[in-house]
């Protein structure tokens, strides 16, 4: 019961963007479409998994005062992994995402759970609050990507959704849609948040 | 001139906060004063030249002729995280009055996503030596120009009435999106 409670605590009431406003770059960079957006989720939960599992195995062992610089390195080994696999497989996906896989590194998002979470805890629970963090970004990314894909170009993951009579809200997949969209959405989840509290 | 065009389009035109998204987090966590935002400003340009250059130095000269590019990212943030503990001990002896200014920004700077962006964009870019100096220095300014702005904004916002539930991220956000699309005016400068 309480495991199942570390799982789903990052979908909502935790959630790692939109409550704790962690992770932004990403979250910003690479929702113009629903495509990069998938991409970056499965190159994150890939490396939140692996490195709270590895974190939470050696976390006995690594002294206190160094604790930060050894996860750093252990994350930075699985975003290498990542990189060059997405780099193998998915040329395109690898070059649409730019230099945003490689700056996984300094995503709060891992470094705060392996900090706050991974390396206090179990290996089961480590890794089910990783994977259920994960969800929580993965959750937050798909929103948004969805939100300005379709504004901005009348798309869904490629699939035409709105005619051809819809002129695409070019703003949305500009820089500046990325902060609208993250402002409001937040905005909601907090007014949605209040109401069910009030 | 090709140096110019460099500085000027890191400093506005691909400004690092409002194109390319990178230091987010202390954008929107240190902009709520306007001294603390400049001092933010002033020590992530100081220590991003820094780890700019001595990353270019590391890459071309260690990895590249023993092929091991692939320990780019790895090699990069152990560089950023030591040069920053470097940098905070040498300000302290240095200069006692700098370090009390930016004595507590220095340790965050190390999750900064900028300091890490610059030295991956360079690699990126493929740019000389010179060209990834004069980068590094524009893409400081425009962090401290992006965070000194909204910073000046936020300290109005206060005064503002903004609904309860959209204090703090949420209009921090959407004030970053205006000026997002204002910085779009200067995509026609070069």
């Amino acid at each position: 019961m309480k495991l199942w409670k570390e799982f789903i605590k990052g979908w909502w009431k935790e959630n790692p963007v939109f409550v704790m406003v962690l992770g932004m770059c990403p979250t910003l960079a690479v929702t113009n479409s629903v495509k990069n957006a998938i991409g970056m989720i499965g190159a994150v939960a890939f490396v939140l998994v692996g490195s709270s599992f590895i974190v939470s195995v050696i976390r006995k062992m690594v002294p206190n005062q160094v604790r930060i610089a050894t996860f750093i390195v252990v994350i930075a080994t699985f975003v290498t992994m990542a990189d060059r696999y997405l780099a193998a497989y998915y040329p395109d996906l690898s070059k649409a995402l730019g230099p945003y896989v490689p700056l996984i590194v300094v995503n709060c998002i891992i470094l705060g759970r392996q900090e706050a979470f991974a390396s206090k805890n179990g290996v089961v629970a480590s890794v089910l609050d990783a994977l259920g963090m994960s969800m929580g970004f993965g959750i937050a990314l798909m929103l948004m990507s969805s939100v300005r894909e379709i504004l901005g170009s009348g798309t869904w993951l490629g699939m035409r959704v709105l005619g051809s009579w819809y002129i695409p809200w070019q703003v949305m997949i500009l820089p500046a849609g990325a902060f609208f969209v993250l402002g409001f959405l937040i905005w909601g989840f907090n007014s949605i948040n209040k109401a069910f509290k009030g | 001139m090709e140096l110019l065009v460099i500085f000027i389009s890191a400093l506005l035109i691909n400004n690092f906060v409002l194109h390319y998204f990178l230091g987010i987090c202390p954008f929107i966590g240190v902009s709520n004063r306007l001294d603390s935002a400049f001092s933010m400003g002033l020590a992530v340009t100081f220590v991003m030249t820094i780890a700019a250059t001595v990353s270019w130095l590391i890459y071309y000269l260690l990895l590249v002729p023993y092929h091991l590019e692939f320990l780019e990212i790895v090699s990069f943030i152990l560089v950023i995280a030591s040069l920053v503990q470097v940098v905070e001990m040498f300000i302290k002896k240095v200069s006692p009055p700098l370090y009390q200014a930016l004595g507590i920004y220095l340790p965050l700077i190390t999750t900064n996503c900028a300091i890490l962006g610059v030295a991956l964009l360079t690699v990126l870019k493929k740019y000389n030596f010179i060209e990834t100096l004069i980068f590094a220095l524009g893409a400081g300014l425009g962090f401290t120009l992006a965070i000194v702005i909204m910073a000046g904004i936020r300290e109005e916002l206060e005064f503002a009435d903004v609904p309860e539930t959209l204090k703090g991220a949420g209009i921090t956000l959407i004030t970053a999106g205006i000026l997002a699309l204002a910085f779009m005016g200067f995509s026609g400068l070069v």
